[in-house]
C-alpha cells in the first residue's frame, strides 16, 4: 500500500487560514489502511482545522466527505455532491489523490493534508516498514524476494557494503542488513551461489528519472 | 478576574461507579471541584480522539480521563488505549501551539479513592493557572 503521515497542523492552517469553509475529503483506500487518510483521521483533522482557526480567532466551517478512492476518475467524479460547500478541499489522500483532483477539477482549489512516503507494508499493528520503490525494473526474483533497492539505505545492488554488524544495517541499527538477509535466505534455497552473479549498471529511466511513467494497456483502452 | 475553568472528565464506569453514588453527593462532601462535568464511558478503550477534541470544541478549558490502572483494567487494555488516546491529543494541541497539560490522563483503582478527588482538584487547579482555552478566542 501507499503509507502517509499527516503534515504538520501548522502548515495545514496556513493553507486553509482564508477559507470560510473547506471540504476534508478522505480517502478509503490505502491511507485508510495505514491509518493515515481514512474516514477516522478524516473526523481528527476537521476538528483540528476547527480549533486551529478558532484559536488564530477565525471561523471556518468544515464539511467531512470520503470517496472510495481518490486516484480514479468515476470516483472523483462523486466531489460533484459538495459542490457549494468549500472554498477548497484538503484531501487526506497520497499525493496521487491530490493530483487526480487537480488535474480533473479545474475549478477545485485542493491541498495535501498527508506528506506521502513510500510503498510499505504493516510489519506490526501501527507500524509500517518501506519494501518497495517502485523501480521499475523489479529484480526480486534475483534476491530471494527482498528488495536491495528499497531496503538496503544505500540500494546497493552487488551484496552488503561491508559496514553492517550482527546483521544490521550501519545507517539504521533498527533495521536488518537487507543483505545480509537475502544471503540467509538465499542460503536457505542452497542458491548462495546467486550472490556471485555480478548484477549489471542498471537503467534507472524506469525508476522516475527519465520523467513521469505511464502504463498503457491497449486491450484495456477504449 | 476570578476564572473558573470548565473541566470535562471522562471515567470509566467501573472507575467512577462508587463516585455517581447518591448522585455524587458524596464527591461533593470530599470537594471535588463541582465545576468539573463528568461523563462516564463503559470503558475509556472506546473514547476516540475526536471525543476529547470535541470536549474542546464544546467549550472545554482542560479535559482529562480517568481508567482503571494500566495492569488491572477490567476490560484488560481500555485505560491502555485511552492513555494513548490523550498522549495523541496531547501532541496535537501541542502542535496547535496549545499547552499540552490541558489534557491528562488517570489511571486510578475503582471506588471512591482520595486518589479521584485528588485527581479532580490537581486538574482544576492546573487550568485555572493556565487560563481560559485559547481555543474560545472571539472569532472574526
Amino acid at each position: 500500500m501507499i503509507v502517509a503521515d499527516r503534515k504538520p497542523m501548522a502548515e495545514i492552517i496556513e493553507m486553509v487560514k482564508d477559507c470560510s469553509k473547506v471540504l476534508v475529503l478522505a480517502c478509503r483506500g490505502c491511507v485508510t489502511v495505514c491509518s493515515a487518510g481514512g474516514e477516522r483521521e478524516a473526523e481528527i483533522l476537521a476538528s483540528l482545522i476547527r480549533l486551529g482557526m478558532k484559536k488564530e480567532g477565525k471561523k471556518i466551517e468544515v464539511v467531512e466527505g470520503s470517496l472510495v478512492r481518490q486516484c480514479d476518475r468515476e470516483y472523483i467524479d462523486e466531489i460533484d455532491q459538495w459542490d457549494g460547500q468549500y472554498d477548497a478541499v484538503v484531501s487526506t489522500a497520497c499525493g496521487v489523490g491530490v493530483n487526480f483532483i487537480s488535474n480533473l477539477r479545474k475549478e477545485t482549489m485542493v491541498y495535501p493534508a498527508l506528506n506521502t512516503t513510500f510503498f510499505g507494508g504493516s510489519a506490526e499493528q501501527g507500524e509500517w516498514t518501506e519494501q518497495c520503490a517502485g523501480c521499475g525494473d523489479c529484480i526480486l526474483h534475483l534476491t530471494g524476494g527482498l528488495c536491495p533497492v528499497a531496503r538496503c539505505a544505500k540500494s546497493l545492488m552487488n551484496g552488503p557494503c561491508g559496514g553492517s554488524v550482527d546483521g544490521r544495517c550501519e545507517i539504521h541499527k533498527d533495521v536488518a542488513c537487507i543483505w545480509q538477509s537475502i544471503h540467509d535466505r538465499l542460503g536457505s534455497f542452497d542458491r548462495k551461489a546467486q550472490m556471485e552473479v555480478i548484477a549489471p549498471i542498471r537503467d534507472w529511466s524506469t525508476a522516475g528519472h527519465g520523467g513521469p511513467r505511464k502504463t498503457v494497456r491497449s486491450d484495456l483502452t477504449i | 478576574m476570578s476564572f473558573e475553568p470548565k473541566i470535562t472528565l471522562f471515567s470509566c464506569h467501573y472507575t467512577s461507579q462508587q463516585s455517581c453514588a447518591e448522585e455524587g453527593k458524596e464527591l461533593q462532601e470530599l470537594n471535588f471541584p463541582g465545576n468539573i462535568k463528568l461523563v462516564r464511558v463503559s470503558c475509556t478503550g472506546k473514547l476516540q480522539v475526536t471525543t476529547l477534541l470535541n470536549a474542546f470544541e464544546d467549550g472545554a478549558d482542560g479535559v482529562y480521563v480517568v481508567g482503571c490502572p494500566e495492569d488491572a483494567c477490567h476490560n484488560v487494555k481500555g485505560s491502555i488505549r485511552a492513555a494513548k488516546r490523550v498522549a495523541a491529543v496531547r501532541e496535537a494541541l501541542v502542535e496547535l501551539g496549545v499547552e499540552g497539560e490541558r489534557v491528562e490522563m488517570y489511571h486510578l483503582p475503582r471506588g471512591l479513592h482520595p486518589e479521584f478527588v485528588a485527581a479532580g482538584v490537581e486538574m482544576n487547579d492546573r487550568i485555572a493557572q493556565l487560563g481560559p482555552s485559547p481555543f474560545l478566542l472571539e472569532t472574526a
